[in-house]
């Protein structure tokens, strides 16, 4: 969910906003829109195609996907430092298609930064400011360098600043300018898993303090998902799926979202009969159901997903607390225990191997390799895919980091 | 001589390499220093001073009756006194040379740099090319273009630019365009190397922050290219402001520069002493401008 609507009006009004009565035509609320924008390289690579995405003021929406997927090219062509093909980029109720980089209300922190690194901190922040000759440039600097918590090292120069300093630098400099848009190209890439934890919070929580619109690209979907209200996953230059973290995790419309964002089994399976409420699949010869809101295919064949942490382990013949889609006949064949849960690796009679993730509650004892189990899953968390999309798509995508 | 100008801060560099704790490391190092001291006592120090002493020589002697150390500090005040328009002269077209060389070089070397794509190192060679024949050819063909029967000099009558008794030959201009054109190179080569060095994505953030390409190019490229222009103008001042080649083939007696005065006083009147001062002179005069420049320029905080 977007911050809420008083955290949007109070946080200052921007001064790069258009004129008075733009705006209400275009959008409720005049947010970012991108309307059939495509992006087709002199070579013939399409990095993006037809892309139609709605960002409403005051949201913070990450583009996620792996490299090429042309999520950065999407985020350069609303920052204008590349030019759309085709399709139209609309503003705060503006069409700033045809407007260069320099006249845009937008701001960008770039990947590694580019500090200029003639200038000292402050400068770098004031720069923007001094170019539009905005008045009051030395309170600014100072209540934007104290944000991020920079105010010692204002006359120190880039290059004497940490990663994690410089990052914040970035931050400072594109935000002081209140953008309509902010957009943020892979900023956390450069830096340690423990810094950029601590960052991803940082500015999440800097979004909902000045309630603008930020707009994310990177390729860490634990990354996406922890700061964006709204995740865009995008593949071969189209966004695949579009809604909150938890909505694309659990209810994933295509092989690609299921496997990049986080990991799913997928089991070939066979359309028996469909209702309303559920559709009902047979499994290798066992019948299992998926609720048909969850169901994505129309074929006769589907791809039965199911996350591993949903899939409870057990002894043959166990009852488990899970009454439903009961798979027997799993044969352990890899167990690693990583301390908060333990990955089984489940070889089936049909020659799959499903991965479970255990939950270390204590409850159950942790089996070892070669031993009999049994599987089982409540059908609500279960999804269904079109068969015909390849059940390895974003696989390796997902896993690199 | 111009050499010599060069050789006074590569002395400092050594002298402040970091010697090591240990005293095997320090002995070390000054074993590394002997062959460069060597080269320089040999190379440098001992022909200044020879060159200082000739100086102040009695100037009424003559190489064939040889001189008497009479410490002449006179010598000076006559040269200057003598040839301050030569000396001028010298300043002045290496200036406007350089000058010259920075607007060209600078556009140049910023097209290679950021323009050029896969043409970037065929364009590098192609700067370099013209050191594949000698420094004396290059000048005698500019003779040939900027002769009074040349096309250049009938291009320009026939757009009435020049008169038709005008020439370019044995002017200011031609010697001038000698100066930028030979030492050209000299200059596109550190900017390029500095302008290469720009990452474009800063360019990119300066017009994502609002400035037009103009203002951004004033304050993002410029100052980052700043390093390759201090070095591109002394690289191309210094050898210019001695340089007697081009005044000698494409001036006349009327565009004489210092370096034709001290070659005369050298090998025609055999004045050792008179152009021994005017070297001294020159080179401190050149070592005094290149430190209050590179001074003022203030390039060491971009480093």
């Amino acid at each position: 969910m977007p911050p809420s609507a008083d955290t949007a009006a109070t946080g200052a009004p921007a001064p790069a906003a258009p004129g008075p009565g733009s705006g209400a035509h275009d959008g409720p609320d005049g947010g970012l829109r991108l309307s059939s924008l495509t992006k087709r390289y002199a070579n013939g690579f399409t990095a993006v195609h037809d892309l139609d995405l709605d960002v409403p003021r005051g949201s913070f929406i990450a583009l996620l996907g792996p490299s090429g997927c042309g999520k950065t090219t999407t985020l350069r062509m609303v920052a204008g430092l590349e030019v759309p093909t085709s399709g139209r980029i609309t503003l705060a109720g503006q069409d700033i298609t045809d407007r260069r980089a320099h006249q845009r209300p937008v701001n960008t922190v770039f990947q590694n930064y580019a500090l200029f690194p003639h200038l000292d901190i402050y400068e770098n922040v004031a720069f923007g400011l001094r170019r539009r000759k905005v008045r009051d440039v030395e309170s600014k600097v100072r209540a934007m360098l104290e944000l991020v918590e920079l105010d010692s090292q204002a006359r120190k120069r880039p290059a004497q600043l940490s990663g994690g300093q410089q990052q914040r630098v970035a931050l400072a400099r594109a935000l002081i300018n209140e953008p309509e848009v902010l957009l943020l190209d892979e900023p956390l890439g450069a830096l340690d898993l423990k810094l950029r934890r601590s960052m991803q919070i940082e500015i999440k929580r800097i979004q909902v303090e000045v309630g603008l619109t930020f707009m994310h690209v990177t390729h860490d979907q634990e990354e996406a998902m922890t700061m964006a209200d709204t995740v865009a996953v995008m593949n071969g230059g189209v966004i695949e799926q579009l809604g909150a973290p938890a909505e694309l995790y659990e209810n994933p419309r295509s092989t690609f979202v299921a496997n990049f964002l986080g990991q799913s089994n997928l089991i070939e399976g066979r359309v028996l009969s469909r209702s309303a409420d559920v559709t009902t699949l047979d499994m290798h010869g066992i019948t299992v159901s998926v609720p048909t809101a969850r169901t994505h295919t129309d074929g006769e064949g589907g791809w039965i997903g199911i996350r591993p942490e949903k899939v409870l382990i057990g002894e043959e013949g166990a009852d488990l607390d899970a009454p439903g889609n009961t798979v027997p006949g799993g044969v352990v064949s890899d167990v690693s225990f990583v301390g908060v849960s333990t990955q089984y690796l489940v070889r089936m009679p049909w020659g799959q191997e499903l991965q479970v993730f255990s939950q270390n509650t204590g409850r159950t004892r942790m089996f070892t390799v070669g031993e009999k189990v049994e599987l089982s899953w409540r059908p609500e968390y279960a999804f269904c895919l079109d068969i015909n999309q390849d059940a390895a798509a974003g696989v390796d995508d997902g896993e690199t980091r | 001589m111009t050499q010599a100008a060069q050789a006074v801060p590569e002395t400092a560099t050594l002298a402040a390499e970091p010697s090591g704790s240990r005293r095997r490391r320090g002995r070390t190092g000054y074993l590394l220093m002997l062959p460069a001291t060597l080269w320089l006592l040999l190379f440098f120090v001992v022909p200044f001073y020879s060159l200082v002493a000739t100086s102040l020589f009695d100037a009424s002697g003559s190489d064939f009756r040889g001189y008497e150390m009479t410490y002449a500090w006179g010598n000076y005040v006559d040269v200057v006194e003598a040839y301050w328009q030569p000396f001028l002269r010298s300043l002045w077209y290496a200036a406007l040379a350089t000058g010259i060389c920075l607007v060209l070089g600078y556009v140049l070397a910023y097209a290679i740099a950021f323009k050029a794509g896969r043409w970037k190192w065929l364009l590098l060679v192609l700067v370099i090319a013209p050191f594949f024949t000698s420094f004396l050819v290059r000048t005698l063909s500019w003779q040939l273009i900027l002769s009074d029967e040349g096309f250049v000099v009938d291009a320009l009558q026939f757009l009435r630019v020049l008169g038709p008794d005008d020439r370019l030959l044995a002017t200011p201009v031609a010697v001038v365009a000698g100066l930028a054109y030979n030492f050209l190179p000299f200059m596109v080569l550190p900017l390029f190397a500095s302008l290469d060095k720009i990452d474009p994505r800063l360019v990119e953030a300066s017009s994502d922050l609002y400035a037009h390409p103009f203002v951004g190019f004033w304050k993002v490229t410029w100052p980052l290219s700043l390093p390759g222009v201090v070095s591109g103008t002394l690289l191309t001042f210094i050898p210019a402001a001695g340089d007697y080649i081009n005044a000698e083939f494409l001036g006349s007696t009327n565009q004489r520069v210092i370096g034709n005065v001290i070659q005369g006083q050298f090998i025609d009147a055999n004045n050792s002493p008179v152009a021994a001062a005017l070297s001294v002179l020159l080179m401190v005069l050149i070592v005094a401008m290149v430190l209050v420049y590179v001074r003022r320029a203030g390039t060491e905080e971009l480093l």
